[in-house]
């Protein structure tokens, strides 16, 4: 095994508010290598973004970091003073979100923006046409004397490229980079990112919610529920057989334009993240939950080579899954 | 046999753009936004329409031309034998209660201080359905329909998960039994563990209560999910419109076939292999002939000054392209 560019271990975050503390981020672990790529996957407060967010250190208080370790280039970043992460921030490890608009500068030009973070020196105006160019930038030329709202969703994510990998990170955080973007769009930005990201060797975290954008874009899974990991898996292996209820839930969601794949949706609604109990988050909604689901925290445990899920029942999950379902149904 | 439920004709709907002080000195015309040029499609009762593209392809505008939140500019909606886009809004007034809509954020449609028991029964008396000794009754009825529970009638629509208040959303609509359901993005704001709740429950009604429906999306793969047949629609104009089964199975535009390339699956399947460059042209200034030219694979010099009208290629399959073939 080479060196991780990244690892995550027992990551915890908390947010306290006046119900009570939302456990939003609970003993997260993994790691990413050199010119791998990992995907965090879940739904809308599944802690996946409060993940990445927290490894870059850019909580929003009162969102805290209660335990754990991120550790980079041998040093833990949870640790770290402010100025030193400033350096690794950008540079280290960059990251690029859904809405390029609020990391653009609205009142400079995309020349500007990009020449602030290229070392100058001969040549400057002629690498940032190329840069652009790189990143799928068709009439650069003309591009440069625009302003952010001149250029479509498309473009502006384009241009957020192209800004962080004039810095060669060694990580990029990539936090629902095409959600906003229209499906042919979205193709071309992640064929694009595929390709810097193989060509730089960078490691890459695709925070994502679509897991059809998973499939083919990144080598590894990590499916979050409530805060957890609760299943992680080479992406093949996992939609071949996934092997935690909610995984199965959530592929048997996604509707395809193969129809005779019928959507199974998963029943009820995630949990109230204040107040969770110790036991498996998903066993109200699972259909193969038992008393002892609910008894004890439930540890990621090997299931395979590589893969690790969070499931008492995790060698029946598939067969009896199924059945399950469809008794709930009927 | 009657003829279908709607019947769409060279519908055309623009909007103009405000002038630059200097077109207005020089009192220019003011640029428009080709949102809708030139759709025509027909609809049989019971059937539904997936209607898909891209931002800004003209899909939701031709929703609500048909709901006539919009007057349209030009064109023929004809209603069964009445032409929705001649009528005044008091003609109108009995298509909204045939006619309804759910949208993509039910919250925005919500009064937050109003309970949704409340909201829905304002509906009925607005629509003097039933006498209001029966009204509650039909309200529980509506929410049991929707998958609520009848206590729900007592909760402000704050008190609901998204997935939740798009069905409130769903029972409003169907409170005044309406025939013709139009649903713009109806899931596009949910989880998609929840959306396929949704999708699953519009499926059931739509086969229970018999509507006929106008289903609006940008995702190829939810379209799929529900429609008999789909319309793909490219800066203002219908490129192919087929039986949902035929059009998968043969897409014959290279724009339908770019989008289907474009999904994300989940699945295994190969993909088919036309790719598109460059994004979409502004629907401000259109490029000549035929409007997906600048990004098309297929263009040949024809394309270029010559708009494709949609030709019939097989049995119902419509398609705007000089290169399709049968």
């Amino acid at each position: 095994m080479t060196e991780l560019a990244l690892s995550v271990e027992g990551l915890s975050v908390e947010i306290p508010t006046r119900r009570g503390v939302v456990r939003a981020v609970r003993d997260v672990t993994f790691g990413v290598g050199p010119g791998e790529a990992v995907a965090l996957v879940g739904e809308s407060g599944s802690g996946k973004s409060m993940t990445c967010r927290a490894i870059m250190r850019l909580l929003h208080p009162p969102a805290r970091i209660t335990a754990g370790a991120v550790r980079f280039r041998g040093r833990d970043l949870v640790a770290l003073a402010e100025p030193e992460l400033e350096r690794i921030r950008g540079q280290g490890i960059a990251m690029i979100f859904q809405d390029p608009t609020s990391a653009l500068n609205p009142v400079l030009t995309i020349e500007r923006q990009v020449a602030e973070v290229l070392p100058r020196g001969a040549g400057h105006r002629e690498r940032i046409v190329e840069l652009l160019r790189q990143v799928g930038i068709t009439d650069a030329e003309r591009r440069l004397k625009a302003y952010p709202h001149q250029l479509s969703g498309g473009q502006r994510q384009r241009v957020m490229l192209a800004i962080v990998l004039t810095r060669r990170p060694t990580v990029l955080l990539a936090d629902e980079p095409t959600t906003a973007l229209d499906v042919t769009i979205q193709a071309q930005i992640l064929a694009e990112l595929g390709r810097l990201q193989q060509e730089l060797s960078m490691a890459l975290v695709l925070v994502t919610h679509d897991l059809g954008v998973v499939r083919r874009t990144v080598h590894r899974v990590a499916v979050m529920y409530a805060g957890q990991i609760v299943e992680l898996a080479p992406t093949d292996e996992l939609f071949a057989r996934p092997r935690h209820p909610y995984t199965v839930g959530l592929i048997g969601s996604v509707p395809s334009v193969d129809r005779s794949t019928p959507l199974t949706p998963i029943p009820g609604t995630p949990p109230d993240p204040i107040g969770l109990g110790e036991g498996c988050a998903f066993a109200p909604r699972c259909p193969i939950a038992s008393a002892e689901c609910l008894a004890a925290p439930i540890p990621l445990r090997p299931v395979g080579p590589g893969r690790v899920s969070r499931c008492i029942k995790a060698d029946r999950v598939g067969s009896e899954w199924s059945a399950g379902a469809a008794a709930q149904r009927s | 046999m009657p003829g279908p439920l709607l019947n769409v004709r060279n519908l055309i709907k623009h909007f103009p753009l405000p002038r630059s002080p200097v077109d207005l000195v020089r009192r220019r015309a003011p640029e428009r936004v080709h949102a809708v040029d030139g759709v025509s499609f027909a609809l049989d009762r019971g059937r539904t329409l997936g209607l898909v593209g891209e931002s800004g392809c003209g899909k939701s505008t031709l929703g609500r031309c048909v709901l006539r939140l919009y007057r349209p500019d030009a064109g023929e909606m004809w209603y069964e034998d009445v032409d929705l886009a001649r009528l005044d809004e008091r003609g109108l007034l009995p298509y909204r209660k045939r006619m309804q809509v759910v949208l993509q954020d039910p919250y925005s449609s919500l009064d937050p201080r109003q309970t949704v028991g409340s909201a829905l029964l304002e509906v009925l008396a607005v629509h003097a359905i039933g006498t209001p000794q029966d009204r509650p009754e039909r309200v529980a009825q509506l929410l049991a329909q929707v998958g609520l529970r009848p206590h729900d009638a007592r909760k402000y629509p704050g008190e609901f998960s998204g997935g939740q208040r798009q069905r409130i959303g769903i029972a409003r609509a169907l409170a005044v039994g309406p025939e013709l359901l139009i649903a713009d993005e109806p899931v596009s704001a949910l989880d998609v563990s929840i959306q396929a709740q949704i999708l699953a429950l519009m499926l059931d009604l739509r086969r229970s209560l018999g509507l006929t429906m106008i289903f609006i999306s940008h995702d190829l793969r939810v379209v799929r999910y529900l429609s008999d047949e789909v319309a793909v629609m490219y800066l203002g104009k219908i490129v192919e419109h087929a039986p949902a089964a035929d059009l998968f199975a043969r897409p014959r535009h290279p724009y339908t076939l770019a989008l289907l390339a474009a999904i994300p699956e989940v699945g295994d399947d190969p993909k088919p292999a036309v790719e598109i460059r460059g994004e979409p042209t502004s629907a401000v200034h259109l490029p000549g002939g035929c409007r997906f030219h600048p990004r098309c694979p297929w263009k040949v010099d024809r394309c270029l000054t010559e708009a494709p009208e949609l030709r019939e290629l097989a049995e119902g399959h419509r398609v705007a392209c000089h290169e399709a073939r049968a």
